[in-house]
């Protein structure tokens, strides 16, 4: 059976035409151009066509919290917002640091609509004590490693897996990408919201941005040493952005994303003492948040990450320090990036998909030129039609989304998986 | 006051100085009620305010009950030690109950900034914040605007210490706003890490210097120093605090004669004020104590009183 995407706008890395999408059976694109016929015909006129989005950063919460969201429900959260691939974080109960559970993960995100890619932690259980089984791991296919949610502090134990993961990488036929959640805990610790006015006023305990800038400063004199390749996860300090800029103009190993909510919302939100709006790294400041949409108009920053991380209502109907930290973001991610970024759509298509699908290793299957022989891991968007935001009606198994009530441009009307129509007029089909 | 108006008190920011003259100024007929023979008055009869204690206290919540008490309220109380909490309960499950029994007012204190407001956020009884975390503890403030006042005539122009950690004192976030609302200049004395991160946007000027600041003052407010930042690293040792900011009998003789010595309680002796400064003749702490019952009724009446004519003397029925 062949699909056909039909009336809409291609936009690529090679730059827009309009035609209709030629999909087989098998998944793959087998022709672009005007009048095509299919088994399936899918509408996208007004619409773009573009490959499916790619989250660096996500957390399924499965296995372990699975009254939040499962890799199920999620996967339909990211296909709904445009997604075809999602990296999974490994802090699930038990944690991926072993090959069972990768397996587990792996074989549960072959039953969803997004294709699920695991990273394993950097250290078993992810306390930053001992390296995990690492070359095992590799030989799985795991070409991603963090401790994420939990900075490494010992940065003896860092250098070593560092240097550790470069003797890796013919085993994996590309470098093995460490991805670290900057934070030194010593200064940070006791801390919910980011240290300043807001802060001070509001009597909530902040971690100051030096928390996560020290960390992001000792792991680039680390590439330095080893050489190994550093992926930096949600930057969100002015501070931060300017040494990944930095570090890039010396030629080093590095890359880095920023999340939507770190482009979008200040420490201001904080004032609600709504839990909703606590997230590590916290919302930052004016300042950082200009300074991280620079980061990702001129290239500094790699990817627009979602750290999509579900809570239950209920451990979400906490005090501000009390609940745990973390909000929705694969239904919004595109949307909030349309209106708030100011990037131009070959910038956003660039930041959610090509390049983050180079970092993730799936660069042959998703983030691909809309031609033929690619693979058919697609999002259909009409970038003018608006929808509000309801955590309620998510996808999701949990509603903590901090931008609930919000009228958004940019609807994603199909997805298609691997040439399956997964989401079809903005309905997931399973 | 903040949210729906009359509704709930959450915080001194948010309040007018309208707002704060009309509770000082109620407050005037509840110190009289409290100096009766028979210091009780049916204004609140049958309604109930429940006590939520998410955290130790002496004060705050004797004088509520007692304030609700003398207003014929039925009280409940709870405390997060004997209760439900223990045994995995959420705040918003314990508040769902506390409501089903009937409370139409709750008091709440809690360790975490922000609390009051969220519990104001899921009941619909009125809810008033009696401190919450390193946030704000409005009916000090006002239970001090008001000891002020009553000994001053005014706030109007008078210069205010609040010497102590300031960073983990809810007191003197509310004590800066109701104070300067109210037209009197602070001055906030600490060491450099005693004070919150950032004072930006706040009506305040910075000392590090007690000695320098004492002649200059018509109030100085101590606030209590604990133990435990010292193991955090905020100072060296109790012994430097002492010697720098403590209020001993020699510097409190450098305070103008007319001046006064405030404390939230409880004291730490020895530490930021001398046992013999506690018991000089320009202490209102004691003061301080008492008023707290008076604004507490003034506040509860405000909130769940139906009208004035109720406070008029209850002594037959009482007595009966």
């Amino acid at each position: 059976m062949t699909l056909v995407i039909r009336g809409g706008t291609v936009v690529d890395q090679n730059g827009e035409q309009e035609a209709d999408v030629k999909i087989s059976e098998d998944g793959s694109i087998l022709e672009i151009d005007k009048n095509l016929k299919g088994d399936q015909e899918l509408d996208a006129s007004g619409c773009v066509v573009t490959a499916g989005f790619v989250d660096l950063h996500s957390h399924l919460r499965e296995p372990g919290q699975e009254d939040a969201e499962t890799i199920q429900t999620g996967s339909r959260g990211g296909a709904l917002g445009g997604y075809t691939a999602l990296v999974a974080m490994p802090n699930t109960t038990p944690t991926m640091d072993c090959l069972a559970v990768i397996d587990q993960v792996r074989g549960l995100g072959q039953e969803s609509i997004c294709e699920v890619i695991p990273t394993a932690a950097m250290t078993v259980d992810r306390k930053g004590e001992q390296m995990a089984p690492m070359g095992e791991l590799v030989d799985a296919g795991v070409g991603i490693f963090t401790d994420d949610g939990n900075g490494l502090q010992d940065p003896r134990l860092m250098r070593r897996i560092m240097e550790y993961s470069t003797g890796l990488t013919h085993r994996l036929g590309r470098p093995i990408i460490l991805a670290q959640h900057c934070e030194i805990e010593a200064l940070s610790c006791g801390g919910y919201m980011h240290e300043g006015a807001w802060s001070s006023r509001l009597g909530i305990p902040g971690q100051p941005a030096e928390a996560e800038e020290l960390m992001v400063s000792r792991d680039i004199a680390l590439v330095r040493l080893t050489g190994a390749h550093m992926h930096f996860q949600h930057l969100s300090t002015a501070g931060s952005v300017e040494m990944v800029r930095k570090a890039k103009e010396e030629g080093l190993p590095v890359t880095a994303e920023a999340t939507t909510h770190h482009f979008s919302l200040t420490d201001a939100a904080c004032a609600s003492y709504d839990p909703v709006f606590k997230v590590h790294p916290p919302l930052r400041t004016d300042e950082d948040v200009k300074a991280v949409k620079a980061g990702l108009a001129d290239g500094t920053i790699d990817a627009i990450a979602t750290d999509h991380a579900p809570h239950t209502d209920h451990s979400k109907e906490k005090s501000f320090s009390e609940a745990p930290p973390g909000m929705l973001g694969l239904q919004t991610a595109f949307s909030i990036t349309l209106e708030e970024s100011g990037l131009d759509i070959h910038q956003i298509f660039s930041l959610m998909s090509w390049r983050p699908a180079v970092i993730a290793g799936i660069a042959d299957r998703h983030g691909m030129t809309v031609s033929p022989g690619s693979r058919a891991n697609l999002c259909v968007i009409d970038l003018n039609e608006t929808w509000t935001v309801s955590g309620k009606s998510m996808a999701s198994l949990s509603s903590n989304t901090p931008y609930e009530g919000r009228r958004l441009r940019g609807y994603v009307r199909h997805t298609i998986q691997a040439g399956e129509a997964v989401v079809i007029d903005g309905e997931a089909q399973r | 006051m903040n949210q729906s108006p009359s509704k709930s008190l959450l915080s001194i920011e948010g309040m007018t100085k309208h707002e704060l003259e009309e509770i000082l100024e109620l407050t005037d007929t509840f110190d009289e009620i409290g100096r009766r023979p028979i210091p009780k008055v049916p204004a609140l009869r049958g309604r109930t305010v429940a006590t939520l204690f998410f955290e130790d206290s002496t004060r705050t919540r004797l004088s509520f009950e007692t304030a609700a008490r003398r207003l014929s309220a039925d009280t409940m109380s709870f405390s997060a030690g004997s209760s439900s909490l223990s045994k995995g309960e959420s705040i918003r499950d314990t508040v769902e109950v506390i409501e089903a029994y009937g409370a139409d007012l709750l008091v709440v204190r809690h360790p975490a900034a922000g609390t009051a407001q969220r519990i104001d956020n899921w009941t619909n009884a009125s809810v008033i914040n009696a401190g919450d975390g390193c946030h704000e503890h409005p009916t000090q403030a006002l239970l001090d605007a008001y000891t002020l006042r009553k000994h001053k005539g005014s706030l109007e122009g008078l210069r205010i210490a609040i010497v102590g950690d300031i960073l983990h004192s809810r007191v003197a976030r509310s004590d800066v706003l109701a104070f300067s609302m109210l037209g009197a200049e602070v001055v906030l004395v600490a060491p450099p890490t005693l004070l919150p991160p950032s004072i930006e946007g706040w009506p305040v000027e910075i000392s590090y210097n007690l000695d320098e600041i004492l002649p200059t003052i018509d109030v100085c407010y101590l606030l209590r120093v604990q133990n435990e930042r010292i193991n955090e690293g905020l100072i060296p040792s109790v012994r430097e605090y002492v010697t720098d900011y403590g209020l001993n009998v020699k510097r409190a003789s450098t305070l103008p004669k007319d001046a006064l010595i405030c404390h939230p309680g409880p004291t730490n002796r020895g530490i930021e004020i001398e046992a013999a400064v506690a018991a000089d003749p320009r202490s209102v702490i004691l003061d301080q104590v008492a008023n707290g019952v008076s604004i507490r009724m003034a506040i509860l009446f405000l909130l769940l009183g139906s009208g004035r004519n109720l406070m008029e003397d209850a002594d037959v029925e009482v007595n009966q």
